[in-house]
């Protein structure tokens, strides 16, 4: 088994630098030269590619106006939704592999709404990576994963239909090694642990560079490494939403050694996305959250919404689609009765939100700005009707 | 068939049909092969336009010039910020690789070919300590020893505040090596001609007296003299010039040790990890490379004269090369590739690196590229070299 | 007239004195294999050094002082930490192997449906063991079975959806499960893939030639680790839009191109051995060329890299690994996973896992490497110059 590859890499080597170079030169309106080059073949001529771009674009106008998520997954019979692969209060298997937390239960509304049945979901775990091109290819129908609303995520070709919670970037250090330390601005020169490609790095180096600190960032590709090396006293701090500081603490060896520091560096919007150019579906997510919200400011329960059904106040009976000849259910492209099957699946967002991450869950966070607007929150759901 | 068809000599006599000719057959294949393979290049690159555009993705190598916006943590060579370009966030990855590689194929020689040596040794606890390392790291992904490492790392290691000292002011704790860094005054580029000065010497040392031994058959210590020459040179440059050097030691700072210079945990587990995996492989690339020379040649060599050292530095070793050379490239080939695995670790390597800028600007098929582009001229690199030593070091056949 | 009793000489043999005390027995053994120089002595005193040293912390740690079972953290962490063990204790965590040993096995797969996976693991056994004993009639059947109809019977039982079967999708799967259907596919696929490049590669038509050294020599350039980024994040994109592709299969395209390119390498080195006379033999008997290959060459040439074939399969196994990297939950990425399960967070959990996940893979790259060994001494009768 000789080893001989130069004698024939010589021939690839020269070959991808030429490539290379071209490619440097020349900004291409379509990747799709590259994967000629990439796969070391014939270089089309450019006019070919020019009308192969045209005529696909036709075929894509076509393809986009039919583009149906909802009829696919009417189709398939449930929901593929995206979560992360293990955010404790926000999505997380158990022994059994059930998955349980916000996000979750967003997913398991979204069924309810679709089919009635909360339990037609299937999850598939993403990392900060995967999530993005996952929701590109088809391979879930909507990211329900703590995503932060931005610019340039909304002009990529995906569309965030709401914001389900209100976040922020914080810091966490363990302050019984740290004692002296209850400020984020006294943290220069530490070293900070941080999840690869995310917002969060890019608000870490803005942050530390506009208060003039110096800092020593640790970047892993996932969050388990990230706690792992957090843990093993890698990192002087954690930086992450601050939810989720909330929620890997309880995963840390001494949990009560560790505080969150009241900084807050970043506007952190999480909602759900899904695909640009589905209209239709994106209006079902996003009135899903509305209505989760709505029944909480209507006081509607998982507990009593059968029964306020039957009831007579007529902002309810609207709402749970209990009006004569309604249609804003079957307009949706769902039953009339969407908002009922929400409610008895999940509760309203106000339970959602306490069952998960607030009272009567382990992690105990504040429900802050995510209270209502009535409450003084930013929570505001736009009226069903 | 073939054998029946006796045509007599003439030119066009032999009636066969054109389909069973092998040349034209052969023709007809390529040309197939071709057109499938540039339909299906031609349907992949339709599918990945179409795909672009559906998702509204912008393509094209524009966006290397833009603000990269993150920092990473291990950047020896390059002054980088988070103001700096993704080209040159890239860069860093490169060096990074490099230096890593570069780092764990030296090590990973010496570890080997000491344990290689070690699996022919005539003692026997010798003997089975190394075949236990030899099967228990060669049957352990990669992987699994990098992460080993790495646990291992820090949680041996203290905190920085009990950071372990060492000689010449070198700590170690779970934040890395920490070592003093020369700071070069005025006048210290003398230094560096004298230490130019003293390679090359040491090369002209080395022509004259190999000369001189042919002609002559006296030695001359060279080992000695090519020392003296290196080291001795910069450091009496440096002498001339008053000693404008000067150290910068690490002290410790609010959470961690300050100036000097350090080496990452991280870029200590992977250089670790790579080394010691590696080594298993080359251990056995060299017992077998020594088994393959002939117990005869070391027999001959002492019937000569020769003691058991230059023996085995001038009969054995240079024909147990050969054997080795070849499969050796291509475990340093695969120490290369295998350093990508930094990007588990956090290890800001070209993977890595280029990971976190695929998550922030979406390009995939741009960030794979580069990935491969780059990959591939190292391999081509480091195999011409290896080509070069291996023709070197081949039989001189008169 | 001679004294016939008188005899000079010995008629009978003398009884061999026993060897003096210093050259036989265990005295022999230790003087020759251990002190037979100075520095063989200064060596074994080194090593029994480096054992004293290194071997009783282990043996302390994985056995005497670990924690072999127990309901959560508590019994892997030390009274400080919020267990029950005292302080400087330090022990392997068994406790977590043990009580993940499921998840670590199935992944997520239904506990309900594990005899599904048993089932195929005993059949698995059942058709390997007959194939790898050389006395054992039938091989060819048995590799038909075994490469052929084992696939798609388990592929059925599987993935279910038939037969009252319940469906069971690939995100489920995990742990050792994924480990063992990569590999084997990318065994079954290569070995084939990797015949196939070999000959390209050594075909005297140039086109073919030159597409399988493209191929060939750009894959081995390049980490495994890129081919499967490249699967996971390009593969969507060269495909019609709305068509997606199971995650595992992306895994399982990308290792299998990978594994077929080193394989190819080795059956090229089995081809190259091949003296010439046997394809001139097989040209003057008049065959074709693929009556030539497959007669002639191909069982001689496979005959002779048998080991170096198992040893490919070695490789490929251990590259398993790197699927958890694009976060696919083979054994190493449910390990590693289950790190931050909150309850099972120790100072322990981490290298107790990784241990074990070692002390797995290492078990089956070890055996495969013994019989790699077996064959190779088996083999070696004709052929070897």
């Amino acid at each position: 088994m000789a080893f001989d590859s130069c004698v024939n890499g010589r021939h690839i080597g020269p070959f991808f630098r030429g490539a290379w170079g071209a490619i440097r030169q020349y900004d291409f309106s379509s990747v799709g030269t590259m994967g000629i080059n990439l796969k070391g073949q014939i270089v089309m001529k450019n006019l070919v590619l020019k009308g192969a771009l045209a005529a696909s674009a036709l075929v894509l106008l076509a393809n986009a106006a039919s583009a149906a998520t909802l009829d696919d997954v009417k189709k398939k019979g449930f929901l593929q939704c995206g979560v992360n692969t293990g955010l404790p209060g926000f999505a997380s298997p158990n022994d059994k592999g059930e998955w349980s937390g916000f996000d979750v239960d967003y997913c398991r509304a979204v069924a309810a709404a679709v089919f009635g049945d909360p339990t037609k979901v299937k999850y598939t775990p993403l990392s900060a990576k995967d999530r993005l091109p996952a929701l590109q290819s088809g391979e879930i129908d909507v990211l329900i994963r703590n995503t932060t609303w931005t610019l340039s995520r909304d002009e990529q070709g995906f569309d965030f239909t709401g914001v389900n919670y209100y976040d922020g970037q914080g810091f966490m250090i363990n302050s019984k090694k740290l004692s002296g330390i209850n400020s984020a601005l006294q943290l220069s020169g530490a070293s900070v642990c941080v999840q690869a490609g995310t917002t969060t790095e890019l608000n870490l180096a803005d942050y530390f560079k506009a208060n003039k600190m110096e800092y020593n960032p640790v970047v892993f590709e996932k969050v388990e490494e990230v706690n792992a090396a957090y843990d093993s006293g890698r990192c002087d701090a954690y930086t992450t939403d601050q939810s989720g500081l909330y929620a890997y603490r309880l995963a840390l060896t001494a949990p009560d050694d560790h505080i969150v520091l009241p900084e807050i560096i970043s506007k952190e919007p999480l909602g759900p996305v899904v695909r640009q150019g589905d209209q239709q579906w994106a209006d079902i997510i996003r009135w899903t959250h509305y209505a989760l919200l709505t029944a909480e400011e209507l006081g509607i329960t998982k507990a009593n919404v059968e029964e306020l059904a039957k009831g007579d106040s007529p902002e309810v009976k609207r709402v749970l689609g209990q009006e004569a000849g309604t249609k804003l259910g079957t307009d949706l492209g769902l039953t009339n009765d969407w908002v009922v099957n929400i409610v008895k699946a999940v509760g309203n967002y106000g339970e959602i939100f306490d069952k998960n991450l607030g009272s009567g869950s382990p992690l105990k966070i504040a429900r802050g700005i995510n209270a209502q607007w009535s409450k003084g929150g930013l929570q505001y759901a736009m009226p069903i009707r | 068939m073939a054998s029946q068809d006796i045509t007599p000599v003439g030119k066009d006599s032999a009636k066969v049909s054109l389909l069973n000719d092998p040349k034209f057959r052969g023709y007809i294949f390529q040309a197939v092969a071709v057109l499938v393979i540039a339909g299906l290049v031609y349907w992949m690159v339709n599918n990945t336009i179409a795909n672009l555009q559906r998702a509204n993705l912008a393509s094209g190598f524009g966006f290397l010039d833009g603000r990269s916006g993150f920092d990473i943590s291990s950047s020896p060579y390059l002054a980088y910020s988070s103001d700096s370009t993704y080209l040159q966030a890239l860069w860093v990855g490169i060096l990074n690789t490099l230096t890593v590689a570069f780092a764990g194929i030296i090590t990973a020689t010496i570890i080997g070919f000491i344990i290689g040596i070690g699996r022919l040794s005539h003692n026997w606890l010798i003997r089975k300590i190394c075949t236990v390392y030899v099967e228990v790291f060669r049957n352990i992904p990669p992987l699994l020893v990098i992460f080993f490492w790495y646990s291992g790392v820090l949680s041996v290691l203290p905190q920085a505040r009990q950071s372990i000292s060492l000689p010449f002011n070198t700590f170690l704790n779970n934040r890395g090596f920490f070592f003093p860094a020369p700071v070069f005054g005025e006048g210290a580029w003398l230094a560096g001609v004298g230490l130019l000065v003293g390679i090359a010497g040491t090369f002209f040392v080395r022509r004259w007296a190999y000369k001189r031994q042919m002609a002559t058959g006296q030695q001359f210590p060279v080992g000695w003299t090519s020392l003296g020459l290196i080291v001795g040179l910069p450091v009496l440059a440096l002498a001339i010039k008053g000693f404008p050097l000067s150290f910068d030691y690490p002290v410790l700072g609010a959470f961690n040790l300050k100036g000097g210079s350090q080496v990452g945990p991280e870029f200590m587990s992977l250089f670790l990890a790579l080394s010691f995996y590696t080594a298993a492989f080359i251990a056995e690339i060299v017992r077998a490379g020594i088994r393959g020379v002939g117990k005869g040649q070391s027999e001959a060599a002492h019937a000569l004269g020769l003691r058991a050292g230059p023996t085995t530095r001038l009969v054995v070793v240079p024909q147990a090369m050969r054997i080795i050379i070849p499969p050796l490239t291509s475990q340093y080939l695969n120490l290369t590739k295998n350093s990508s695995l930094a990007v588990a670790i956090g290890y800001p390597d070209l993977v890595a690196v280029g990971g976190t800028i695929l998550n922030q600007t979406n390009r995939s098929i741009e960030v794979v590229t580069i990935w491969l582009v780059v990959y591939l001229s190292i391999s081509v690199l480091t195999s011409l070299f290896m080509n070069w030593f291996n023709a070197k070091m081949a039989l001189v056949e008169r | 007239m001679v004294d016939s009793n008188l005899s000079f000489v010995r008629t009978e043999m003398l009884q061999g004195q026993t060897p003096p005390l210093a050259e036989r027995g265990v005295v022999k053994w230790v003087r020759t294999n251990l002190f037979a120089t100075p520095i063989d002595s200064v060596l074994t005193i080194f090593a029994l050094l480096i054992i004293a040293w290194f071997l009783p912390p282990v043996i302390r740690w994985a056995f005497i002082e670990a924690s072999w079972v127990g309901p959560d953290r508590s019994v892997c962490a030390t009274v400080a930490q919020g267990g029950i063990q005292p302080e400087g204790w330090s022990g392997a965590c068994w406790a977590y192997v043990n009580a993940n040993f499921n998840q670590f096995m199935y992944g997520r797969y239904p506990i309900e449906e594990h005899w599904r996976v048993n089932l195929v693991g005993i059949m698995f056994v059942l058709l390997l063991v007959p194939l790898l004993i050389p006395k054992v009639p039938y091989k060819a059947l048995n590799a038909i079975t075994f490469f052929f109809i084992f696939p798609i019977v388990a592929f059925f039982l599987l993935v279910g959806g038939w037969l009252g079967l319940s469906y069971v999708e690939t995100p489920l799967w995990g742990g050792l499960l994924v480990t063992l259907v990569i590999s084997f596919v990318g065994i079954c696929v290569s070995l084939p893939l990797g015949i196939i490049l070999a000959l390209g590669r050594r075909s005297k038509l140039p086109v073919i030639k030159m597409l399988c050294v493209i191929f060939i020599e750009t894959i081995r350039g390049v980490p495994l680790i890129t081919v499967l980024f490249m699967a996971s994040y390009m593969l969507p994109l060269f495909l019609p839009p709305g068509v997606t592709f199971d995650k595992l299969l992306r895994a399982l395209i990308g290792v299998a191109l990978f594994a077929s390119a080193y394989m190819a390498e080795v059956v090229r080195g089995g081809l190259q051995a091949i003296p010439k006379g046997q394809y001139e033999g097989a040209d003057s008997l008049g065959l074709g060329y693929w009556q030539k290959t497959r007669l002639i060459i191909l069982p001689q040439a496979l005959k002779l890299v048998i080991p170096s074939i198992v040893n490919t399969f070695i490789g490929l196994f251990k590259d398993t690994s790197l699927v958890s990297v694009i976060s696919m939950f083979d054994l190493l990425g449910i390990v590693k996973q289950h790190f931050s399960d909150a309850n099972w967070a120790s100072p322990q959990t981490p290298i107790s896992g990784l241990v074990f996940a070692g002390f797995v893979f290492w078990i089956f790259c070890f055996g495969m490497s013994r019989y790699s060994l077996f064959m190779e001494n088996r083999l070696d009768t004709g052929h070897k110059r």
